[in-house]
């Protein structure tokens, strides 16, 4: 019994304090991490935030981002020429869904809207496995894949030029939301369909914005994490790491899928190394939603999410 | 047309598009093929699929069959998933005239769950190279094989290939030793091996669990490179074969120090990293490559004439070729069992004879057009693995390449394993053990 608390309550400490190094090392490693969750979480939060619908279907749509852009890719369209016809393929499935799934659903509960997203993600699974094959591809657009040592401290290419490109992501959506004319209307949508629609704000125009956006997320995080994993299947799994971090972060917070990502991250990877060894390791997937689980009992809307009150 | 016009027409054109099951004929030897086409791990299940289709295809348009008795089959997709692979068997295992000849799982999970079927339904199970190890003896597990070798053979064969690129056995005291695995009873499977190999040898051990689906090993690398093992074996599916390699070269470990087993060293899992994934290394127990006389026939055979199941370039992947191996197999039992009860279809007892009688000499290999493809093989009552040995091929960065002789598994350490875990096993299901003695 001594023996257990010691290695729960002291060990582990007395580890980080022993390799400083390495637990800074530990850090960083959660921080690369739980910026690369955040991206996925994102998408997830940028749908949720102006239509009150879980997209299920998000990680399938960074598949069929990824999955896309490989494919012009491989068929020698040039970086750029891919990345813009990509988008202009999540543009069209966006409009789609909009005409095709949404639109015939406007009004049903939520729960009618987050069945049709599971529908989806069957779809585009399938779908993107017919067009473009289920092998796994390569994805390389020029990001570098090394790694190297600052301070003792191994960094890896990659996982930095993620953590960029979500700053660079978040702080592009910031604007959007907060200086546009369109990120202004989403953000009325998205606090009361009903007066939008009153001041004349079209609300299938801002649905088909608001998932053109969460589309160019989805290719995104296809980009990093098929640059990471290369591009298949499951990769529409990666949806998994994003449901703790929306969780901890809220559910319609972009910062919170940031700062969410950032807990879960750190969280993870410092008790996996830390604790795992104590019952056998691999508890890294379960380990983020015992901290979100945790986090829900104290603060159900998340860190950010917005509190709702209801009068029964 | 309005909306139920256009549901219409394309329900009937998927009805039309889908793909026929082949027409049973009642002379025919049928064998049920659980696939997984799709799903997150289809990138390994397609392969092994069209090694398995082309071999049979190949028997049947070339040779007519096995003497003179076609070969008949069924694809049924699992996605890999166990309670799909379950459906699977109790769908096909009565298909054809006298039902399934024998059932290839093609997961761990499935095998699992099947074993305790196979000895009622009497269908007998080949699960090459993966299941359960103490399957191996036959003596507790007539309805199972899992010849040519099994995960516990595998690693102290590693053991072994590892020992001799350090110079002897004797000098893998003090080395540093990483087993990555898959968090499922199929990676788990080697660690005891290891875990005694590890005391015997004096080598330190490191076990370091990946859960499914292993997209994140972030926390698994950061203890490698704290460790700073010298070699690092792998148990690994899917796309945890994949980002591993990945990390392993971006994290700048040393690649030929990198092993994967037999289920995490495929064309597709180095094909992410690239140039990083140069020098990676796999155990298999046949070739890679298209350099056999088999695959002249596959290609002039089927694909000159657009019979092939898959893709011409990917004939001679790791996994086409260990599809091959396995049809291959199945082919010879069928043929060592005819040898004793006619050339005639067979029923899945007479199966049962002929892969507990398998002997696929160098000899036979050569008829084959196999030779130096796999090793030979024999099996018996006691012994349903056959203690094949293992090889080593190495990634060039294009393709796979042998670098060693075979390996011999450490029988004198796995083989008293066996026998105790399959004591264990069997008594779990209720089995009595067989007397070999009696049945020569």
């Amino acid at each position: 019994m001594t023996e257990l608390l010691y290695g729960v309550a002291v060990a582990p400490f007395k580890d980080m304090v022993g390799s400083p190094a390495f637990f800074v090392e530990v850090l960083t490693g959660g921080v690369f991490a739980g910026l690369m969750y955040s991206l996925v979480a994102l998408g997830f939060v940028l749908i949720f935030k102006a239509s009150g619908v879980f997209n299920f279907a998000q990680g399938a749509m960074v598949l069929f981002a990824a999955l896309t852009l490989v494919g012009l890719l491989e068929r020698g369209v040039p970086v750029v020429a891919a990345l813009l016809g990509t988008t202009a393929v999540m543009i069209a499935l966006a409009w789609i869904i909009e005409r095709l799934v949404l639109r015939p659903l406007v009004n049903q509960e939520h729960i009618i809207l987050f069945m049709a997203t599971i529908g989806l993600t069957f779809f585009l699974e399938g779908f993107g496995e017919m067009v473009w094959g289920a092998n796994v591809k390569k994805l390389d657009i020029g990001i570098p894949d090394r790694s190297f040592i600052v301070a003792g401290v191994q960094i890896n290419e990659l996982e930095l030029s993620a953590a960029v490109t979500a700053a660079i992501l978040v702080a592009v959506l910031a604007v959007f939301f907060h200086r546009t004319r369109v990120g202004r209307a989403l953000r009325a949508v998205a606090d009361d369909h009903e007066a939008a629609l009153s001041i004349g704000i079209p609300l299938k125009t801002i649905w088909m914005i608001v998932w053109s956006v969460a589309g160019i997320v989805a290719i995104v995080a296809g980009i990093m994490w098929g640059a990471k994993s290369g591009v298949q299947f499951s990769l529409s799994l990666v949806a998994l790491k994003a449901l703790p971090v929306l969780i901890l972060g809220g559910f319609t917070s972009v910062p919170g899928a940031v700062v969410g990502g950032l807990i879960i991250g750190v969280g993870e990877k410092v008790g996996e190394v830390y604790w795992g060894p104590l019952v056998g390791g691999a508890i890294e997937n379960w380990f983020a939603y015992v901290v979100a689980l945790a986090f829900l009992l104290v603060r159900p809307q998340g860190l950010f999410g917005e509190r709702i009150i209801e009068r029964v | 047309m309005d909306r139920r016009g256009l549901v219409s027409v394309l329900l009937a054109a998927a009805i039309v598009g889908a793909p026929v099951a082949p027409a049973l004929a009642a002379g025919e030897d049928f064998i049920p093929l659980l696939v997984y086409r799709t799903g997150p791990y289809a990138p390994s299940g397609i392969p092994i699929a069209n090694g398995f289709v082309d071999y049979f295809a190949l028997l049947n348009e070339r040779d007519g069959g096995i003497n003179g008795v076609k070969l008949a089959w069924e694809e049924c997709e699992t996605q890999y998933k166990t309670d799909l692979g379950v459906e699977c068997y109790e769908k096909l295992k009565g298909k054809g005239a006298a039902g399934a000849l024998v059932v290839n799982p093609y997961s761990t999970g499935i095998t699992y769950q099947l074993i305790p079927k196979a000895a009622v339904d009497k269908v007998p199970i080949l699960s090459m190279g993966y299941g359960m190890s103490a399957s191996s003896d036959g003596r507790w597990f007539p309805w199972v094989f899992n010849f040519p070798t099994n995960y516990w053979s595998q690693a102290s064969a590693v053991v072994r290939y590892i020992g001799h690129q350090e110079g002897g056995l004797d000098k893998l005291k003090g080395k540093k030793i990483v087993h990555i695995y898959h968090n499922s009873p199929y990676g788990k499977e080697a660690n005891p091996t290891l875990d005694e190999l590890s005391k015997k040898y004096q080598f330190e051990l490191t076990l370091l669990a990946v859960d499914h689906p292993g997209q994140e090993q972030g926390a698994t690398w950061l203890q490698v490179r704290r460790i700073n093992p010298d070699w690092i074996f792998m148990s690994g599916w899917g796309v945890m074969n994949q980002v591993a390699v990945k990390e392993a070269a971006s994290k700048g470990f040393k690649m030929d120090h990198f092993i994967g087993n037999w289920w995490s060293a495929n064309d597709a899992d180095v094909i992410p990293a690239g140039d990083g994934a140069k020098g990676y290394k796999g155990a298999t127990f046949h070739a890679p490559g298209t350099k056999f006389r088999v695959h002249a026939d596959i290609f002039k055979i089927l694909y000159d004439k657009n019979k092939g199941a898959g893709r011409r370039e990917a004939v001679g992947e790791a996994l086409y070729n260990r599809g091959i191996v396995n049809a291959m197999y199945t082919a010879e039992a069928i043929r060592t069992a005819m040898g004793k009860f006619g050339n005639k279809p067979l029923t899945s007892e007479q199966m049962r004879w002929g892969l507990e009688h398998l002997d696929v000499t160098e000899q036979r290999l050569d008829q084959l057009g196999m030779k130096g493809f796999t090793h030979p093989i024999r099996v018996t009552c006691e012994d349903h693995e056959g203690s094949g040995p293992v090889l080593i091929q190495q990634w060039d960065g294009a393709k796979w390449e042998i670098v060693s002789d075979w390996m011999a598994p450490m029988r004198d350490v796995v083989r008293p394993k066996i026998e105790a875990a399959a004591v264990e096993e069997g008594k779990k299901l209720g089995y009595p053990m067989r007397d070999c003695s009696k049945e020569k």
